[in-house]
């Protein structure tokens, strides 16, 4: 770990970025709030693994899992009534460990009830210019990004020239590689356009993602007439740094996407999650249309700061943890 | 054979890819959105000495390569293989003429020289960043320009040609850098 005044900078910085964030958020009215790190559910994305503990007294025992984003406590919170709200908070996800990942991290997120996906971007925005005074983003649609920089129209392309094309443009990717079109799409996204994204030396914007990467936000037909979801990814020095969706708040519908998940866990080998239910019942007594979204403030800090690696934001990095 | 999984992957692993053992440089672990998340690894193949790149799946396993580095000396060529010793045990190794591709203007009897065992066959062998070695012919010196500034070739005893100041001469005993074959400076003598 760093000793002495690359600590302190180190310290420091964080501190003030903190103090910076909740300023932006007291002036904007939107509340600081704390929810539960442990809860007896947990996401059921196939690609996000959970840590889970056990809790023991006595005869009452039970699985309980480390929050990996606090978005389902936060719709809660929504869905009775608390309004805008906030929160900083440390987040665990398994297995997660790079340049540029740690099991360990900060996250910010927050819910603006009433407010479009469209506000909530001028909000991520502003908040992006205040803390790093970057640029104004610039947005573009995952459509127009797949056309800019590869020449597909994700639209038209069959699943066999995605895999050409990424053959052809990831070096070390071998041609047994297995995945399905959304996995194409991301690897593609990634490794080729990500990094050119890095060129345009200012924060990036993509929306309009296929539904099938809806996630849990809502999905519509947009002006062409193409299903897409109502989300969007912030990109700033080549790094993913958010993911904003407009909330769905569909019970029935998101208990079918958690179910979705589970069957394909099923037929990855992988262990079956929880259902939050408790969620699931807030949301039929009605969650609040509302936009909502989650920054690493950990990459945020490795912009501030100029480094490579996410590690160097931390006091205590996790390999020394 | 041990295997490791690619969480255990990091710089300087040895394993086995398409029955070649190579070395890591560099590994990235890679999430692309919220898909599944695998490795990007940058790698030597350390028989062909060529650097490759090749994308793993997280948990993906590979075996490990039975390849060690020790420190031994050069002892002397028959023309097919170069001999080296190890100074503590005075056990022989054989090395080819494809392990000594990258050292061979630099072998110097009796120096100690990094050699890459394979299953106990040397694969590669490394010369020390720095060597001092005497010329053996050049051109003769310029008289009055002590500068250094357009240089010359010299050939050194180890077959080497390396470009040096105007004022080397035939002899000498020169420090120099065998990563990037240059001279830089009259050996101290000691």
């Amino acid at each position: 770990m760093l000793q002495g005044e690359p600590l302190q900078t180190v310290l420091k910085r964080r501190a003030s970025l903190l103090a910076n964030v909740r300023r932006f958020f007291s002036d904007r009215e939107v509340l600081e709030v704390s929810t539960p790190i442990l809860s007896s559910a947990a996401p059921t994305a196939p690609y996000l693994d959970s840590f889970s503990t056990r809790f023991s007294a006595g005869n009452n025992t039970k699985t309980l899992y480390l929050h990996t984003s606090p978005e389902f406590a936060m719709k809660r919170l929504l869905a009775a009534g608390s309004g805008a709200i906030y929160q900083i908070a440390t987040v665990f996800r398994n297995g997660e460990l790079g340049r540029q990942h740690t099991p360990e991290f900060s996250m910010l997120e927050w819910y603006r009830p009433g407010f479009s996906l469209t506000e909530l971007m001028a909000e991520v925005d502003a908040l992006m210019q205040q803390l790093l005074g970057v640029p104004a983003a610039v947005i573009f649609s995952y459509r127009d990004l797949f056309l800019n920089y590869l020449q597909l129209d994700i639209y038209q392309v069959d699943e066999a020239t995605l895999q050409h094309k990424a053959l052809q443009h990831i070096p070390g990717l071998t041609a047994d590689w297995q995945t399905d079109r959304d996995g194409w799409l991301e690897m593609l996204m990634s490794e080729v356009i990500e990094p050119q994204l890095k060129t345009l030396n200012k924060p990036v914007m993509v929306t309009e993602f296929p539904a099938s990467q809806a996630q849990l936000a809502k999905t519509e037909r947009n002006q062409d007439g193409h299903w897409v979801a109502r989300r969007f990814e912030l990109y700033a020095g080549g790094m993913e740094l958010a993911n904003g969706y407009d909330e769905l708040c569909d019970a029935t519908e998101l208990r079918k996407r958690f179910e979705q998940d589970n069957q394909l866990r099923r037929h990855q080998g992988k262990p079956q999650i929880p259902i939050d239910e408790n969620l699931l019942s807030a949301m039929q007594t009605g969650l609040p249309q509302c936009s909502g979204v989650a920054l690493g403030l950990d990459r945020l800090m490795m912009l501030q700061m100029n480094v490579e690696q996410i590690s160097q934001v931390q006091s205590i990095p996790f390999t020394e943890s | 054979m041990a295997s490791y999984s690619t969480n255990e992957f990091k710089a300087g692993l040895k394993f086995m890819l398409d029955g070649d053992p190579c070395s890591i440089i560099e590994n990235e672990f890679v999430k692309p959105g919220k898909g599944q998340a695998f490795n990007r690894v940058k790698f030597r193949n350390l028989k062909t000495g060529r650097v490759n790149e090749r994308t793993f799946k997280t948990n993906e396993t590979v075996e490990s390569a039975d390849v060690v580095e020790i420190d031994l000396e050069f002892s002397y060529t028959d023309g097919e293989f170069w001999h080296f010793m190890d100074p503590n045990t005075f056990e022989q190794y054989a090395a080819d003429a494809n392990a000594i591709t990258e050292s061979k203007d630099w072998l110097k009897e009796q120096y100690t020289y990094t050699v890459t065992l394979w299953n106990g066959t040397p694969l590669l062998v490394t010369p020390p960043n720095f060597v001092n070695l005497a010329v053996v012919e050049t051109d003769p010196g310029v008289r009055g320009d002590t500068s250094g500034g357009g240089g010359k070739p010299a050939t050194l005893e180890t077959g080497a040609v390396v470009r040096v100041p105007l004022f080397i001469e035939i002899g000498e005993v020169l420090r120099v850098d065998t990563r990037s074959a240059s001279y830089v400076e009259r050996a101290k003598k000691d």
